[in-house]
């Protein structure tokens, strides 16, 4: 129970541990333990930028997706308007032409009838003619009756 | 146990609080038969308390040493526990710069844990240990030696003095920290011809507060320890009984020697960081 030496000692030994505990355990310990602390919160904001950019990521992807979409819709739709302008075009086409073919097949009919009875008118007229020759026998002259037979033959 | 060998209770009870003691006299290098000499030296304190010290300090050191970011090993967690709970409390508590509060605070709780710990031992086992190998008396817990609580507490009250003068400056502390606190007379509006009055008023109080500090801390620790010390002495005086109470006691001795060793680093934390700040 007395004060003696000891305190001296301990003192001493109190100084010692403290200065060797300040050299060399404290900074090395607290110096690791920050920068664990320091690797920890950057893993953590590294994991959360990475999140981010996923989302980021998604939606660049969404938008490509639309924008595709849209694309091949517009080019649907521009191959439809196509198709439909050549079916358009080839009826517009196909009319004319039948128009044209029926025309040229009506004029050459007319022609065709036009000199059938021209022909038919010519020959009803020498019918006639030889038929009144007949029936008049030499008393008429055909010289001289032409003209009234062709006023006749035209008239047919 | 407690007559064992021809000793009375008292013996035996003398025989536990004795220390191993070595002085110098004319004779020469004296074992035990110093009491009131100042040059003894308690043999027994000083290597328990330096062992443990040592033991601390190596523990730490290795783990720092092996100190991995990556892959930290469960020595190294339970290291790092205590590290950043000393850590904690110094930030709480001190708010300013020192690269010393810290480690010191740390070596404290620490070591005064560890001494305290001693405490645990069975009280038979080392002393009895010790009669075997011819050692006569030995006291195992340092922290129930005055001495030790003393010579940690006046060191840190060597830190305190150091640094209020570093910091506040001779005048600062002496006559700004002990002599116009806590009836300041400049405050109260005082006419001149009082203030000398009211300053030695002031400084015979703060003188009395700042020597309870070291005195208080290392009382604290010594009464306590002690105390807990002269209990598991006495319970293992009872025969059969001492299991129970033993087992009680030792169950309520381990919050007593963690609680001490937390009180004796938080004051003095606290008191450095008093003696830090500007009035």
């Amino acid at each position: 129970m007395d004060i003696n030496m000891t305190l001296i000692g301990q003192t001493i030994a109190m100084f010692v541990f403290v200065w060797f505990c300040m050299k060399f355990v404290w900074p090395v310990i607290i110096e690791m333990i920050e920068e664990r602390q320091q690797q920890i919160a950057d893993g953590l904001a590294a994991a959360e930028k990475g999140t981010r950019a996923l989302d980021e990521a998604k939606g660049q992807v969404d938008e490509l997706v639309g924008e595709a979409r849209q694309q091949a819709r517009q080019i649907i739709d521009q191959a439809n308007q196509r198709a439909n302008a050549i079916v358009e075009e080839a009826r517009t086409g196909a009319n004319q032409e039948r128009e044209r073919i029926l025309n040229t097949a009506q004029s050459e009919v007319e022609q065709e009838v036009n000199r059938a009875r021209d022909e038919l008118r010519n020959q009803v007229a020498v019918i006639a003619v030889a038929g009144a020759e007949k029936i008049l026998s030499r008393e008429i002259d055909s010289n001289a009756h032409r003209d009234l037979l062709n006023q006749l033959a035209s008239e047919i | 146990m407690a007559t064992e060998g021809g000793k009375t209770t008292a013996g035996y009870i003398q025989h536990h609080l004795q220390n191993l003691q070595v002085c110098p006299t004319e004779q020469g290098w004296v074992w035990n038969e110093c009491s009131g000499n100042f040059m003894a030296v308690n043999v027994d304190s000083m290597v328990f308390s330096v062992l443990l010290g040592g033991l601390f300090l190596f523990l730490f050191r290795r783990a720092a040493k092996s100190f991995s970011v990556d892959k930290p090993t469960k020595f190294q967690a339970a290291v790092e526990l205590i590290v950043g709970f000393v850590d904690d409390s110094v930030r709480d508590t001190f708010h300013g710069k020192s690269n010393l509060i810290a480690p010191l605070a740390l070596t404290i709780v620490c070591w005064v844990f560890l001494m305290n710990l001693m405490d645990l031992i069975p009280v038979d086992w080392l002393p009895e240990l010790a009669v075997l190998m011819g050692i006569e008396y030995l006291k195992v817990v340092p922290s129930t030696d005055v001495n030790v609580t003393f010579g940690m507490s006046l060191s840190v009250f060597a830190l305190i003095l150091f640094y209020s003068l570093k910091i506040k400056g001779v005048g600062g502390f002496i006559v700004g920290e002990l002599m116009m606190n806590p009836l300041n007379p400049k405050e109260l509006g005082m006419p001149k011809i009082f203030w000398p009055f009211v300053m030695v008023f002031n400084f015979v109080l703060e003188t009395v507060a700042l020597l309870a500090k070291p005195l208080s801390l290392s009382l604290r620790l010594f009464g306590n320890m002690y105390a807990g010390e002269l209990m598991f002495i006495l319970i293992a005086l009872l025969g059969l009984f001492q299991l129970p109470l033993h087992f009680g006691w030792a169950v309520f001795h381990i919050l007593v020697v963690t609680l001490q060793a937390y009180i004796f680093m938080m004051l003095t934390i606290v008191y450095l960081s008093q003696a830090h700040e500007h009035h």
